[in-house]
């Protein structure tokens, strides 16, 4: 990596990453989970990282939020490298993620929630982002001071993106936001994103098993096997691969 | 009309009943056939001989087999039954006059000491039952708000009690000095707790808050030279009014205020003292729960991870909550001592710890209200069958069984929301409550 260090006067193809992944170990005890990962997420993109159950996908995710934390190689934040920070310390500098699992905070209102996501933002920010954030998913708006453990499983994951935006993130990981959601509602949260990255220039990465929505959705793609990254490209050509269609895609489109 | 209410009766399922009766029954026999059944008494010779007593044992057994059946009978949908045949107007005006329940429990608080002044005994249990709801409201903010399981909270009322007794032993200090010493010592030593626990959840966080109020104990009782050992501290200081003693002296409160001379001022400034505390630790724990700080408590209480990848510090916020928790214990100790004037480690025991996680887990976690009625509830109820004190850890589980079964969110198991956008909207039980599964 021989830029500058301030990268963001440099012209626009050359910038330098947003995120960028070298060569990234991560170990549960002595078992491997990652095998030296190599990734970059550019300003302004959504890119997708895809693979089966047990890949490493989320182990990623959580490796860049310091938990568990890589033992090897780096990872690069807008330069800086954040490999060993604490994970909140790493929410500090605007990067949010709604986690696998949402991880909601069930006993707690909607309103709660979305306020906890707001922990790190400028306080003067807050009301017109909660209004933003319910226009964008109009259903919280309705269930805003129900408990958070009562609602649908995705209303929880509009909660669970609505919190993580509340931070105003630069950069927003998203932990297979499709999961376990009926087609209606995953093309309802996908197209939120898509809103959001259209409009408001939101660097998105997201981490998904339903290949083929996420590489409709996103402009770059990067397939992991078994720890390591295989492919990679933009997600025309990865959607057009034999091997990424034979693996993920067919059989049916869901 | 009667007959109507007949026809909504439920069915009641007696058979499934039955067979949960004698099976609670059989257990109950295997149970008590050698602990009641049996007893072991001295013979005329010295000797132990064994005294069979088949007819407590029958009771018990019949006991057993009762309860289990009516508990059967009108669990789940007979229950809930049940519940729906109080009529609509009754239940309208419980709902509500709920909201005031608060508000008259102040004022009856307020009003104790003036329609029961001369009755000594009536307000010495109502300032015990004041410093346990203290104790409750504060232990609330650790275990209902942070979710952080602490079985030692004596600790802390032992760390204030025993701050305020040396303070104004060693340095002669008055009681409104030592009061926020003794908060702030007990609240060093909560984050002295918290440290090494940061990274327990759960019962193993609850091992060693519990072997933390026993370490405490030990010292006490251990370290002669300091605390007195097992003797405790006596002839501690009593609170004045604002520097006035309660002496029949000249320049004591009632020759200064022209009034006669009464035992019973002390007993009644005493009540409006630990009145007070207790509405500041009440105050306090609302503002915090408004505050972010209340909210990460929460928040951390419900997820831990969750709360790092949103920015919070996980760290600060758990000893925090120990740390403020233990403060209100140490305000309580303070009180305690200067109303008893004799403090010893026998006063902080394991058991008062489990009293006040009782009136917590009781009164519902989180719910101040709650918390203030299950302390008036136990307190009320030691004193009212101290006849019966033998009896009394058998009433305590049974109570404490019951309400499991019935309630297992405490009495009061509603939690208003910390914030709200344009009304306080009253949140249904339905959408409070834990869902099942």
């Amino acid at each position: 990596m021989a830029t500058a260090p301030d990268t963001r006067t440099a012209s626009a193809p050359a910038r330098a990453p947003l995120l960028s992944v070298r060569g990234v170990k991560t170990y549960y005890g002595n078992i491997v989970a990652l095998r030296g990962v190599d990734l970059d997420v550019h300003e302004g993109e959504i890119v997708t990282l895809i693979g089966a159950n047990g890949a490493g996908k989320s182990t990623l995710m959580m490796t860049i939020f310091g938990d568990p934390r890589a033992r090897e190689g780096t990872v690069l934040f807008e330069g800086r490298d954040i490999t060993r920070m604490p994970t909140n310390e790493i929410a500090k500098l605007h990067i949010a993620q709604a986690p696998e699992g949402r991880r909601i905070f069930g006993r707690m209102t909607v309103l709660e929630n979305l306020q906890l996501g707001a922990s790190i933002a400028d306080p003067a920010f807050f009301a017109a982002d909660l209004e933003r954030v319910l226009t964008l998913f109009p259903r919280l708006k309705e269930r805003l001071h129900q408990r958070g453990g009562t609602l649908s499983g995705g209303e929880q994951q509009m909660l669970a993106i609505g919190r993580a935006l509340l931070a105003r993130p630069r950069l927003l990981l998203l932990d297979e936001p499709s999961l376990g959601l009926a087609p209606l509602l995953v093309r309802q949260i996908f197209a939120a994103i898509r809103e959001l990255n259209e409009r408001e220039k939101l660097t998105v990465f997201l981490v998904e098993q339903n290949a083929f929505h996420a590489l409709k959705l996103a402009h770059r793609g990067y397939v992991m096997v078994n720890g390591e990254i295989t492919l990679s490209g933009s997600s025309r050509e990865l959607l057009n691969r034999p091997e990424v269609r034979a693996a993920y895609l067919e059989g049916g489109r869901h | 009309m009667a007959h109507q209410a007949q026809s909504r009766l439920p069915a009641f399922d007696v058979r499934r009943a039955l067979k949960s009766g004698a099976l609670a029954a059989l257990v109950a026999f295997g149970l008590f056939s050698l602990l009641i059944g049996l007893r072991t008494e001295q013979g005329p010779t010295g000797a132990l001989i064994l005294v069979p007593r088949p007819w407590e044992l029958f009771w018990l057994v019949v006991a057993a087999f009762v309860g289990s059946f009516l508990r059967e009978l009108v669990r789940g949908e007979q229950g809930a039954a049940l519940a729906r045949m109080v009529p609509a107007p009754v239940r309208n005006v419980v709902t509500q006059v709920a909201p005031y329940f608060g508000y008259a429990l102040l004022a009856f608080a307020v009003a104790v000491p003036m329609i029961f002044y001369s009755n000594r005994y009536l307000l010495d249990l109502s300032i015990q039952i004041l410093t346990y709801v203290m104790l409750g409201w504060g232990l609330n903010i650790v275990v209902g708000l942070a979710g952080l399981l602490d079985l030692g909270y004596v600790a802390f009322y032992a760390v204030g009690a025993y701050s305020y007794a040396l303070l104004a032993q060693n340095f002669g200090l008055s009681f409104w000095i030592c009061l926020p010493l003794a908060g702030i010592l007990a609240a060093f030593w909560g984050v002295l707790l918290g440290f090494p626990v940061l990274r327990l959840r759960g019962d193993y966080l609850a091992i060693v808050t519990l072997a933390f109020g026993e370490i405490i104990r030990l010292v006490l009782i251990n370290w002669q030279s300091f605390t007195g050992g097992p003797n405790g501290i006596s002839g501690i200081a009593r609170p004045s009014f604002f520097g006035l003693p309660f002496t029949a002296a000249d320049d004591g409160f009632a020759a200064t205020f022209g009034l006669e001379f009464s035992p019973n001022h002390r007993v009644v400034f005493l009540y409006y003292l630990i009145l007070i505390l207790a509405l500041v630790t009440n105050a306090v724990a609302i503002r915090l729960r408004r505050l972010p700080i209340g909210r990460a408590w929460e928040a951390l209480r419900e997820d831990e991870i969750a709360c790092r990848s949103l920015g919070i510090n996980t760290t600060n916020t758990k000893l925090t909550a120990f740390a403020i928790g233990a403060m209100f214990g140490g305000f309580a100790g303070s009180f305690f001592a200067t109303r008893q004037g004799f403090i010893s480690p026998e006063s902080f025991t394991f058991g008062e710890s489990a009293l006040v996680l009782a009136i917590v887990v009781l009164g519902g976690m989180g719910s101040q209200i709650g918390v203030a009625v299950a302390a008036a509830v136990m307190l009320g109820g030691f004193e009212l069958f101290r006849e019966f004190e033998q009896y009394r850890m058998l009433v305590f589980g049974f109570a404490m069984v019951s309400i499991m079964i019935w309630r297992p969110r405490g009495l009061v198991a509603t939690r208003l929301p910390s914030v709200f956008l344009k009304e306080r909207k009253l949140v249904s039980a339905d959408m409070v409550s834990e869902g099942r599964g």
